[in-house]
């Protein structure tokens, strides 16, 4: 954990008021009252900082800090990070080289192995990991179209089948063809 | 404290295995004193949870730092709000939390069910208890006891993560334990109906509101985490498929297409072993989530409360899920469905196929969340799996699941004839394409958002439409004024229509969630009184001048506020402030220490339109001149704004009354009455 006295603030630790007298520095670019609690001291911004190519490059590479984010994400919001920072400036350097944005994150890969990667490239057995959402969708889903069809299909066949049965024949009496014909009539009210 | 605390985690452990082993001994069966006993110690356990809460809180607010707990996530200068929301701020306490909050949901439970389900409810309490049996041995056996003692008594506690320190950490966290808790009750409920073989639709309508409960806190837990992560963070988004992001999508993902399939069910007795399959695969994905926030296995932001605890929730996985399933294989006979599909253009299989989509958006997700443990398994190398990958795979399954939410409600149920779809697709199609068109006119020519917008114009129409026809056919038939007719409209089918709010609180994410295709980003180094400017897409031009750093104490922590005034077109817009805060505690010599590294406080100016997010990520070797990052996020309060949908649409669809799909009580399995009059004869 990190430890540091604030001795230039000792005069007011008791008090918990939402202000305690604004300090502003002096002038244009008047020095800040205490400097230790604005985090990180930082450099001017370069223009390289908001290039473009330089930014979509960063977004595809991981920052190696164990944060999860991509350089140019972790650079520009985890202020305290030195990782990504250095790695801006690597990836600039490289730029500067003549290097394209392929071949810049090639070199990464080199140097820092396939986890500097966002996303795996989709190639091998990474192609798998593109791959088998949509593939298992299709497939149950092809499946369950074929199965449902199936069943229609033998439903509409039996359906078929009970209409071509004979009607009653001779067997069948006028008594129970009457009884019959009065029973539908209840159910139908 | 500690003692009474460990003495209420042990009383909750042993009156809950008192429970669960009574409820699955089957001897409550014409016992109705053992059945009353099992629902005694339902309401024992929570009671014991309640005393063991109530002993962690007071620690925390007696600042005793002496428990270890309260030394590590807490300090004396830490304001009171915070002092509450600490309780869950640790492992230790969250699984505590857990604890109290399942252990009140199983008493809730217990006393909310109608009595006609009473058949039910011993094996609810055992599933209940066996579950809070687990975490609360958890906490007492792997080391996660939050009343562990210190050997000595520090002056001042650690602090809380400053993160943490957030309005939004107060309610984000206990929305999403809400969530995954209460989805314990409809697995309860399941596994009940398993055990009795009462496979009708009386689990459903049991459990059916616990189910919307549930779903409900987890999609506002996840909103919130989203804004959370937007205001705290400071990257400038809301989500970014960390694997703990990933993990809260799972259950909910799978929750909605249960209440999709549900209603299948209800209305016409089919599906019934894919719903039984779907809630007890919910209740697996929320222990996996547990699992992999505490486990460290996969990489994450949410690193401030993993440990070796995760294994316990693995092996609890693996044990719950082997006994389910059998469970469920065991009784497949008797869950044949009551008819067959009639037609693959009907609402039955549209709500199939939308099943099929949210399950297989769930398996994505998942696949992607665990592919660099399998990765590695396979190849030996490790890998990184993060947005690209996740947007590559999903946005297109994303896509498809807005159009079916669009065409789902269009269709008729059993069969729809080429007739009534003409009719039926011709105003929301004719939407879609009118949205697509001016979005052309307009010049937007991103593939992505155009198409989600375009199928945002075929939902709304659908929505629209389905509104519309409902309120007419009132005021033909009743008479009623317009807002009258909508008005009982919604409220005589609250289901149905709560249902199409929700979808209108999707069709609202996926705007917003199109609109950050558009964002404006720039970062700036400038001196008091400097500016930039910067061209919104929505074609507004603002300028940023910087006015300069106060620094100031406030509370437990020291604040650098950088301001910027601010101009849209040229008029003034007031000025948005950012700061660096750097928190401090004080130690036994009474000197303050910093607590943490420096966090940053985003300055966010919220429109309909776009947000300005203003970052102040420092100062330039100790001067005024500030060094920022400038954002303008087209449509994010629209997010916030589908949460609140979200949350009115849910409530409709949850408040009691609307009616009982007729196929339910036609199929209602008689014996839950002939039970509960024994039962209340025993009691009595």
């Amino acid at each position: 954990m990190l430890r540091r006295a604030f001795l230039s603030f000792q005069q007011d630790t008791s008090q918990s008021a939402t202000v305690a007298s604004p300090r502003a520095g002096q002038g244009d670019v008047g020095a800040l009252f205490n400097p230790d609690v604005a985090g990180r001291p930082r450099a001017p911004t370069l223009e390289s900082d908001n290039d473009v190519v330089v930014r979509n490059t960063e977004l595809k590479l991981r920052c190696n800090c164990g944060c999860t984010l991509d350089i140019f994400t972790c650079r520009t919001t985890d202020f305290t990070c030195t990782y990504s920072p250095a790695l801006h400036r690597e990836i600039v350097a490289l730029f500067a080289d003549g290097k394209t944005s392929e071949g810049v994150i090639a070199a990464f890969v080199d140097k820092y192995g396939e986890k500097i990667l966002m996303a795996p490239k989709p190639e091998g057995f990474n192609i798998a990991g593109y791959v088998v959402p949509g593939a298992a969708i299709l497939t149950v889903g092809g499946i369950v179209a074929w199965i449902i069809r199936r069943r229609l299909q033998r439903t509409a066949e039996q359906a078929l089948d009970q209409s071509l049965a004979p009607l009653p024949g001779p067997g069948v009496t006028d008594a129970e063809m009457e009884r019959l014909r009065r029973e539908l009539a209840e159910m139908e009210q | 404290m500690t003692l009474l605390g460990n003495f209420a985690l042990w009383a909750a452990l042993l009156v809950g295995i008192w429970g669960a082993v009574l409820a699955f001994s089957n001897r409550w069966h014409g016992r109705p004193e053992i059945a009353l006993s099992i629902t005694r110690s339902v309401y024992a356990v929570f009671a014991s949870c309640v005393v063991a809460s109530v002993a962690l809180w007071k620690g925390i607010i007696a600042h005793d730092f002496n428990m270890e707990y309260v030394w590590a996530y807490t300090s004396r200068n830490l304001p009171s709000g915070y002092l509450f929301s600490a309780f869950w701020a640790g492992q230790k306490g969250s699984l505590l939390f857990w604890a109290v909050v399942l252990s009140l949901f199983a008493t809730l439970a217990q006393a909310m069910t109608p009595r006609r389900y009473a058949p039910l409810l011993p094996y609810v309490a055992g599933v209940t208890s066996a579950v809070t049996v687990f975490f609360v041995s958890v906490m007492l056996f792997s080391g996660a006891n939050p009343f562990e003692r210190l050997p000595f008594t520090p002056a001042d506690g650690r602090g809380l993560n400053p993160q943490l320190q957030n309005p939004g950490m107060m309610i984000h966290p206990p929305m999403l334990y809400l969530g995954y808790i209460s989805i314990t009750i409809p697995f309860a409920f399941a596994i009940a109906a398993l055990l009795s073989r009462k496979l009708d639709t009386g689990w459903i309508h049991a459990m059916r509101r616990w189910m919307l409960v549930s779903w409900l806190f987890l999609g506002v837990g996840i909103t919130l985490g989203m804004w959370w992560a937007y205001v705290e963070l400071g990257w400038g988004g809301y989500w970014a498929w960390d694997p703990v992001e990933n993990a809260s999508l799972l259950p909910w993902l799978t929750m909605t297409a249960f209440l999709h399939s549900v209603m299948i069910q209800e209305k016409r007795g089919m599906l019934k072993r894919w719903n039984l399959s779907l809630v007890v695969g919910t209740f697996l994905l929320s222990i996996f989530g547990t699992f992999i926030t505490r486990s460290g296995v996969i990489a994450s932001v949410h690193s401030f409360t993993q440990s070796n605890v995760g294994y316990y929730f693995l092996g609890f996985l693996f044990l719950i899920a082997v006994v389910s399933y059998t469970l469920l294989y065991t009784r497949w006979p008797l869950l044949e469905a009551d008819v067959e599909l009639e037609s693959m253009v009907s609402r039955e299989a549209a709500f199939l196929f939308n099943n099929l989509l949210f399950v297989g958006i769930a398996f994505s997700v998942l696949w992607g969340t665990l592919f660099p443990i399998l990765s590695e398994a396979v190849r030996g190398t490790k890998i990184t799996v993060g947005p690209p990958f996740f947007n590559k795979v999903n946005i297109p399954l994303g896509l498809l699941l807005l159009a079916l939410t669009g065409i789902g409600p269009l269709i008729a149920w059993r069969k729809a004839s080429v007739q009534n779809l003409q009719r039926q697709f011709a105003f929301p199609v004719g939407a879609g394409l009118v949205v697509t068109a001016v979005l052309v006119a307009l010049g937007v020519r991103e593939l992505a958002p155009l198409m989600t917008w375009g199928l945002a114009g075929f939902v709304g129409g659908t929505i629209a439409q389905e509104f519309w026809r409902g309120t007419r056919a009132r005021i033909r038939m009743h008479g009623e004024t317009a807002p009258v007719a909508l008005g009982r409209l919604v409220g005589r089918n609250r289901r149905r229509y709560g249902g199409y709010i929700v979808h209108l609180a999707m069709l609202v994410y996926f705007v917003a969630f199109a609109g950050m295709a558009f964002k404006v980003q720039r970062e700036a180094t400038l001196k008091p009184g400097e500016s930039i400017e910067l061209r919104s897409p929505f074609g507004h031009t603002y300028t940023f001048t910087h006015v300069g750093i106060s620094q100031f104490k406030q509370l437990n922590r020291y604040v650098s506020a950088a301001t910027v005034e601010v101009a849209r077109d040229g008029k003034p817009d007031g000025t948005i402030v950012s700061e660096k805060r750097q928190h401090f505690t004080v130690n036994e010599l009474g000197t303050e220490e910093a607590s943490f590294e420096p966090s940053t406080e985003v300055g966010i100016r919220s429109g309909l339109q776009e947000d300005i997010y203003i970052v102040f990520a420092g100062a330039v070797n100790g001067t005024e001149e500030a060094v920022y990052r400038f954002n303008i996020n087209p449509l994010v309060w629209w997010v916030w704004a589908g949460g609140f949908i979200l949350v009115f649409g849910g409530l409709i669809t949850m408040w009691p009354g609307g009616g009982t799909p007729v196929a339910s009580r036609r199929n209602a399995q008689p014996g839950y009455g002939v039970e509960l009059a024994t039962a209340r004869q025993g009691a009595e």
